[in-house]
């Protein structure tokens, strides 16, 4: 056997039977439990699975870097014939950036806000290689380059506040390629972007490592993303690994219980809209598949006799902001441009852009939240902009909102029920005992135990306290939710379980929805209309249907096609 | 970022006026004769008293004081003290004493305090954490002279290693030991603040992200755990240098120190306005002055903090 057919079948990196345990109070705790798979040079694998997967604590197992109380309790990790776990300090400081890169997953809060950009890739690049001064800054310059960011020569003295979130992850790509690693470990690297700005930055990253021949570790929760991006898919279910292998076949015969239920729940283009017609046995059994494809027809003339016209009209909708430029002078920024659409009651709507489209900001003025520049919103009739100061709690307890953080919108010091009464205390609904019945039939309503009463929002999962949002938001029968990217930071299975609680309230309750998303995939499932919004301005509008069957617009077709896993046929049950 | 400065200086004006009056008028209204405090049991007669009163200003209505007094600050004459000394005299021998003490236990506070805390939240519940919270806990609830008092008796009387009174010339050497306990609430204060803070700090996103990219533990640690605690501690240097003049009124009297604390308690105690207010006035232009140093200082330690205008 030659040296060169013997390297080539040696893998980059072979993880054996790895544990990893977290020291708490009560013991250890394994995260991660019997897990072995291995990446060939050149090859990418993707490790999918949902958040407390064990699917991040295996990443940073490999370059030393497990939070908190987090070790390797267990197992080898072999890279380039070295196990890393049998490596001091020193020994792994030198593995790290020079032979394993790492794109981290927050763009937001990888990069110190107190160095500029060009000191925090010059720093990588002094680090690990013989590079400095004239040297160094002109390889900072090729790096943010190569990672897509334009015109970084004049960029470097710039902050990361300065930076959008898409130009912050391409510098954190150019940190983790800088010096040419053989493994670049990717954990959810654009999870916080926009679908476009996504697509993009994958792309490039394709480029840059089929290049270079790096490996990739992609870490996930998506599988239309993991499957576009690798040959190879590990898939983690409470710390063990449930399904590996090439990434075609398992998603096209998925064999594991919760494989499949992954792969029923990943939103993609073909889902229809989610109907309300799941028992509730079906909806507690933890596997329970789940079923979409019930007739669109059926429900829409359903809904066709009961509409009873539009419950809110936007015409001619125009917000604009004055911006300062230093100085006195401002400049007007017109933010909404001229947005009509209409919502029949009973339905969903949704408006889709990207970030900066402007969608947030028909959200707050729907919810008068913002005052309206010109143009008119009606809510049953009235107008909201000259809504008297008298009719406005009326108006705030028919109209409610959603937003987007389930992490941010609940106040950490009071208990979950008293967050849900607290709508009711302000508006003087019943008293002190009938308050508490109406939460525990709240908390029922939205499928979350009554003794969640009680606790407080950290002690609550993403998904649940997005639960906790919604009830608060039903606590005074309204009429209309807004939902301000409400499922946008939840898990594809946790996002599964809104969406349907979502679909089983309008049908219960015959609210009317107001969906903000940038995601399409998720307005499939959820939405009878669709405006897509582009600076600021409607550029399409037809029903959920037309826009995703025939798109009239080559935006609404680009964002479609930014969907991951788009054009990836999911297996069936 | 000089329009700031300039903006800042000028909202100096309206708080100097407001904060000569108020101290004025609120030793105008303090109980008890000044002049019959001067000459104690026997009281002078009618004719002296009011040609004091009249050397003074004390006869006529307290607008006019005021105005009298502030019209002299801005020909340099903050006054004369009851005893004939010119104030700016007083001030020009105690400010410097004052100003070596509270620099030295700002010196110590910074040095002693971070650096402790640093380590302290880097090894957060290791026995040197445990350790600096106890002794930093005894500190904080002794109160200070008692700590004056021990210090002194133990350092001072008992081994002789200190002189337990400082001479009139107050050398830095002979300060060291009284701003060390002047400082030592402070230390324990900034200590606590430090290790929070680089704890915190520590566990940020972009600390792995550093030690992803193959630095070394040290650089991690000095170039992006300490820099970003470092803000909320220098927040509480600049408004301590406020809170360790005031200390300073104890620790001096402990010490014998001839700065401004036992000046302006002197002054006060014998209703001495044109002291008192002099004294005060000073004080509250070094706290201002001192507070505009820790905003520009923030725009150093962190970018995103602009001053445009």
């Amino acid at each position: 056997m030659s040296e060169n057919a013997a390297t080539a079948t040696t893998p980059l990196l072979q993880i054996t039977d790895l544990e990893v345990g977290f020291t708490t109070q009560s013991g250890v705790v394994p995260a991660v439990r019997g897990v072995s798979f291995s990446i060939m040079p050149g090859e990418n694998l993707a490790i999918v699975g949902e958040s407390g997967s064990g699917k991040s604590t295996t990443a940073q197992a490999i370059i030393d870097l497990l939070p908190g109380t987090g070790k390797v309790t267990g197992g080898s990790i072999l890279f380039d014939g070295t196990d890393l776990t049998t490596l001091n300090a020193s020994g792994i400081q030198r593995v790290r950036g020079s032979q394993i890169g790492y794109v981290p997953q927050d763009p937001m809060s990888n990069l110190n806000p107190v160095w500029n950009i060009g000191f925090q890739v010059r720093e990588t690049i002094e680090a690990n290689t013989q590079l400095r001064g004239q040297d160094a800054k002109k390889r900072v310059i090729e790096v943010l380059e190569e990672a897509g960011l334009s015109d970084p020569g004049s960029r470097l003295r710039q902050y990361p506040n300065q930076f959008s979130g898409g130009m912050r992850q391409r510098v954190l790509i150019g940190i983790g390629l800088s010096a040419r690693p053989k493994l670049l470990i990717a954990d959810e690297p654009t999870s916080a972007l926009d679908v476009t700005v996504q697509r993009r930055i994958l792309d490039h990253l394709g480029t840059l490592t089929r290049d270079y021949g790096t490996s990739v570790l992609f870490i996930t929760h998506d599988l239309g993303l993991a499957a576009e991006r690798a040959e190879k898919l590990v898939v983690m279910y409470k710390g063990k690994i449930v399904e590996y292998g090439s990434s075609q076949e398992i998603l096209a015969d998925p064999q594991h219980p919760y494989t499949k239920r992954l792969v029923a729940a990943a939103p993609s283009l073909a889902s229809r809209r989610i109907q309300a017609v799941r028992n509730d046995e079906e909806e507690s059994g933890a596997l329970a598949p789940v079923t979409r494809d019930i007739s669109i027809v059926e429900r829409a003339e359903a809904r066709e006799a009961s509409a009873a016209g539009d419950l809110i009209e936007v015409k001619n909708l125009t917000k604009v902001y004055q911006i300062r430029q230093g100085g006195f002078r401002k400049t007007d920024f017109t933010a909404v441009d001229d947005v009509s659409f209409s919502i029949p009651k009973g339905t969903t709507t949704a408006l889709v852009g990207e970030s900066g489209s402007g969608k947030s900001t028909v959200a707050k003025m729907v919810l008068k939240l913002e005052d309206i520049t010109s143009g008119s919103i009606t809510f049953d009739g009235k107008d909201v902009g000259t809504l008297p100061r008298s009719e406005l709690l009326s108006f705030r307890r028919r109209v409610q909102p959603v937003f987007q953080d389930p992490y941010g919108s609940l106040d950490p010091l009071r208990s979950i029920g008293s967050t849900i009464a607290e709508p009711l205390l302000i508006h003087g609904i019943g008293d002190a005992k009938s308050r508490r019945a109406t939460v525990r039939e709240l908390l029922e309503q939205v499928s979350l135990p009554s003794s969640t009463e009680l606790r407080y929002p950290n002690e609550l999962s993403g998904g649940q306290r997005q639960r906790v949002a919604v009830a608060r938001a039903l606590a005074l029968n309204p009429e209309v939710i807004v939902l301000d990217e409400a499922v946008s930071a939840l898990d594809v299975l946790v996002q599964g379980q809104v969406l349907d609680l979502l679909t089983k309230l309008q049908t219960e309750l015959g609210l009317t929805y107001l969906f903000i998303t940038h995601d399409l995939a998720v307005v499939r499932l959820v939405a009878d209309n669709v405006c897509v919004m582009r600076q600021g301005r409607i550029v399409e509008q037809a029903t959920t249907d037309e826009v995703f069957d025939s798109p009239k617009q080559d935006y609404t077709r680009e964002l479609l096609e930014a969907i991951p896993g788009g054009n990836f046929e999911f297996g069936r049950l | 970022m000089l329009w700031y400065i300039g903006r800042r200086l000028l909202q100096l004006l309206p708080v100097f006026f407001g904060a000569t009056f108020l101290i004025y008028f609120l030793v105008f209204a303090m109980p008890g004769d000044p002049i019959a405090a001067l000459y104690g049991d026997r009281p002078p007669a009618e004719s002296v008293i009011e040609q004091v009163r009249a050397e003074y200003n004390l006869d006529k209505p307290f607008i006019v004081q005021y105005l009298l007094w502030i019209g002299g600050i801005f020909t340099g004459d903050f006054g004369t003290t009851y005893s004939g000394r010119a104030v700016i005299d007083v001030m020009v021998h105690a400010f410097p004493i004052t100003a070596r003490l509270a620099l030295l236990a700002l010196l110590f506070e910074a040095v002693i305090g971070v650096t402790a805390g640093l380590f302290a939240g880097l090894r957060k519940g290791k026995p040197f954490d445990t350790v600096s919270l106890v002794v930093s806990l005894i500190f904080i609830s002794v109160p200070t002279f008692v700590i004056g008092f021990v210090v002194q008796y133990v350092f001072g009387v008992k081994l002789g290693w200190i002189n337990p009174s400082v001479s009139s010339a107050a050398t830095w050497l002979e300060l060291i030991v009284p701003a060390l306990v002047l400082a030592s609430v402070s230390i324990a204060q900034v200590l606590r603040l430090t290790r929070a803070s680089v704890a915190e700090n520590a566990g940020a996103d972009y600390v792995r992200t550093a030690k992803a990219k193959g630095l070394s533990r040290g650089r991690v640690v000095r170039v992006h755990v300490l820099r970003n605690s470092l803000i909320p501690v220098v927040t509480y240097l600049g408004t301590d240098l406020g809170t360790l003049m005031v200390g300073a009124v104890i620790t001096e009297g402990i010490f014998n120190i001839k700065g401004v604390g036992g000046t302006v308690f002197d002054a006060v105690k014998r209703g001495e306005g044109p002291t008192v207010v002099a004294f005060v006035s000073v004080m509250v232009i070094i706290f201002m002055l001192a507070n505009l140093l820790v905003d520009l200082l923030y725009a150093v330690l962190d970018p995103r903090i602009r001053y445009v205008k």
